[in-house]
């Protein structure tokens, strides 16, 4: 995909396959404040797509826009049921359904247990045994490395393991597009490369789609095939591709002071 | 997960099981997804105990149209199964996104003795945990309360650090915020005590002293005891949650950090409001109580309205109004230490912050009604 400021075009190109999820003329604003306006892209099935940009440029509001959180002031955003702010509150429950979030530091449910707080959903949406789904978190909390922790309260393991279990929560439906908000913030670098190393694994076997908030440098370059870049001064995004092919390519100063950690000025 | 599309309801999971030369071959075929009903996996466990024991344990699942957790659980399961009578598991045939997640699953072990089995401990145990948890929570509190008055001496001397910005809002939020409830409910007091009296006293046409009983109940005891109650559960809950919730997000560690003392800081501020504002609310309480009376007397037992104000004037002492004021003074103290003293120990969770202020307000009541037993037989020894 090459690197191109005139996104729209783009979007209503791609918008004819089948998209995990495509955004229209987003805008966002807390009142009359508007963080970010005429958002345009599109997510493949598939991708591990990365959201970018500053501190404070509107990267956490679009993911609560994308997964249903917080209203856009304007645009739309589609799923493969159709416009998510317009859908009727089974619509709605459908497409949640569909989708798993890992909330910055976890948001793991701190009265339950780990092995409940997966239980959770698979209670309310499955027709499970109670053994089936104590048979599915001890699965879910192995897969994030978690094996024999079921359990065990939010407050008595470590934060880095708060956000596996909440990414376990996240999976817990087995669904088909996973939203990330700064999976690696506030772990070690080993445990961030070992947060990225699963994520590609389970791209690999789920072939499920990811949306990833970060900053992370070494994370985009590691995972991401496809981003949007929003940037702060001209509150839109200036720039949607592979983010490897934008490092090579992209003429945009502040994103390339962006992706080369503001060596290049 | 996007798999292979849904099947039809008609493809459900089977599983063949067939044993021969030493190697136990299960095929599965079908959809596997959570929405259908899986087999058993007892045949497997039968397949496998048979003897001579087999060699091989063989998955297949070329057949397999769709899948998602509930078919990694079962081959977890058979697993393990195989693991447990040491046969060699082959499952290089599954689908390859079932092999990869079922080797990431397998790649960190299980964490000895992390997995939990909830003993209760012998009685004499739970006994002597009961009395050390008991004896250490009452050294947490002597420590509090010492906290406290250092923090208090600090003030007097003039070098207790905190904002006094912040002390404005305190007030406000414990004197005017608060004058609502304490209308209403110290209003209705009166109107009750009034009630009550009322259909004795006029047994004998002593409705004037109606007056009396409500104007010395309201004043020396029920209006301070209606606002600590009224406070605990507004105000002590309200700082337990907050200092809870500023212990949860690590403000309080950042205050220590910087040099701050929370007690001078955090608990302080809201001691003071509390201390200075619940004499004045008792205050309030009281004439909000003598008019509930007021209006028993004037409108239902026809009551003269000057006589009845004179008289509530002349039979009640003066001391007791003073001592109502000591009451709200030391209720003061009592609600706001026990909702900073909860906010303070406050655990580090959603959980702790509701159980801090449970206990703050329990705490409070608690504290409420057994000081003004005490207040009271101290006034009965001095005499007033």
């Amino acid at each position: 995909m090459k690197p191109v400021s005139d996104t729209a075009a783009q979007a209503s190109a791609a918008a004819t396959d089948d998209p995990a999820i495509r955004v229209e003329g987003l805008t966002m604003a807390y009142g009359d404040f508007v963080i970010m306006r005429e958002l345009n892209f599109v997510v493949q099935k598939g991708d591990i797509f990365i959201i970018m940009g500053g501190s404070g440029c509107g990267k956490s509001t679009l993911l609560r826009v994308l997964v249903g959180l917080k209203e856009p002031a304007a645009g739309k955003v589609y799923y493969r049921e159709g416009s998510l702010w317009d859908a009727d509150p089974a619509t709605r429950a459908a497409i949640s359904r569909r989708t798993g979030i890992l909330y910055q530091s976890g948001a793991l449910f701190s009265s339950m247990t780990l092995a409940e707080n997966i239980a959770l959903p698979l209670s309310q949406y499955t027709a499970l045994t109670r053994k089936q789904i104590r048979e599915v978190c001890s699965l879910k909390l192995a897969l994030v490395g978690l094996a024999g922790f079921e359990d065990f309260y939010p407050s008595e393991i470590s934060g880095g393991m708060c956000k596996r279990a909440g990414l376990a929560r996240a999976m817990a439906l087995d669904p088909d597009i996973l939203f990330f908000d700064e999976p690696s913030a506030g772990l070690d670098p080993v445990s961030a490369h070992l947060l990225d190393e699963l994520i590609l694994e389970l791209r690999e076997s789920l072939k499920a789609t990811f949306v990833v908030v970060t900053h992370e440098l070494a994370s985009i370059f590691a995972i991401g095939n496809n981003s949007v870049y929003l940037d702060v001064e001209t509150r839109t995004m200036t720039a949607s591709g592979d983010p490897k092919e934008l490092l090579a390519h992209s003429q945009d100063p502040q994103l390339r002071r962006f992706l080369t950690r503001g060596q290049e000025q | 997960m996007t798999r292979p599309a849904a099947p039809p309801r008609a493809d459900a999971p089977r599983r063949d099981i067939a044993a021969s030369g030493g190697v136990v071959t299960l095929t599965f075929s079908g959809s596997w997804r959570m929405d259908q009903t899986l087999p058993d996996i007892e045949a497997v466990r039968q397949a496998l105990a048979a003897s001579p024991a087999p060699q091989k344990l063989v998955l297949a699942g070329a057949g397999v149209t769709g899948w998602d957790s509930l078919f990694l659980t079962q081959c977890r399961a058979i697993i393990a199964l195989a693991r447990e009578r040491g046969v060699p598991v082959d499952a290089g045939s599954l689908p390859p996104g079932v092999e990869s997640l079922l080797a990431l699953a397998a790649k960190v072990p299980e964490r000895q003795g992390a997995a939990r089995t909830v003993q209760r401990a012998p009685f004499l145990e739970r006994v002597a945990d009961m009395g050390y948890g008991a004896a250490q929570g009452v050294r947490n509190l002597l420590d509090f309360t010492g906290d406290v008055t250092l923090a208090a001496w600090a003030l007097v001397t003039g070098r207790a650090v905190f904002q006094r910005s912040q002390l404005t809002t305190l007030i406000y939020q414990a004197s005017i915020d608060a004058l609502g409830i304490v209308s209403l409910i110290s209003f209705l007091v009166g109107l009750i005590l009034a009630f009550v009296g009322a259909i004795q006293l006029s047994q004998f046409g002593a409705q004037i002293y109606v007056s009396t009983i409500v104007g010395i109940a309201m004043v020396r005891v029920m209006g301070a005891i209606m606002t600590g109650i009224i406070m605990a559960g507004r105000t002590g809950a309200a700082y337990a949650a907050e200092l809870g919730t500023m212990q949860v997000n690590e403000e309080i560690d950042a205050l220590r950090t910087f040099g701050f003392s929370p007690t001078q800081f955090l608990v302080m501020p809201r001691m003071i409001a509390l201390v200075l504002m619940m004499p004045l609310l008792c205050i309030y309480a009281d004439l909000m109580g003598i008019m509930g009376g007021f209006v028993v007397g004037v409108f239902m037992l026809k009551i003269n309205p000057i006589q009845y104000l004179t008289h509530t004037w002349q039979s009640v002492p003066l001391a007791n109004f003073w001592i109502g004021l000591v009451h709200s003074t030391v209720f003061g103290v009592l609600v706001a230490m026990a909702g900073c003293y909860r906010g303070m120990r406050c655990g580090r969770s959603a959980l702790g912050v509701g159980q801090a202020t449970t206990a703050a307000v329990v705490t409070s009541i608690l504290a409420i009604v057994i000081a003004t037993a005490i207040l009271t037989v101290c006034c009965n020894i001095i005499g007033v």
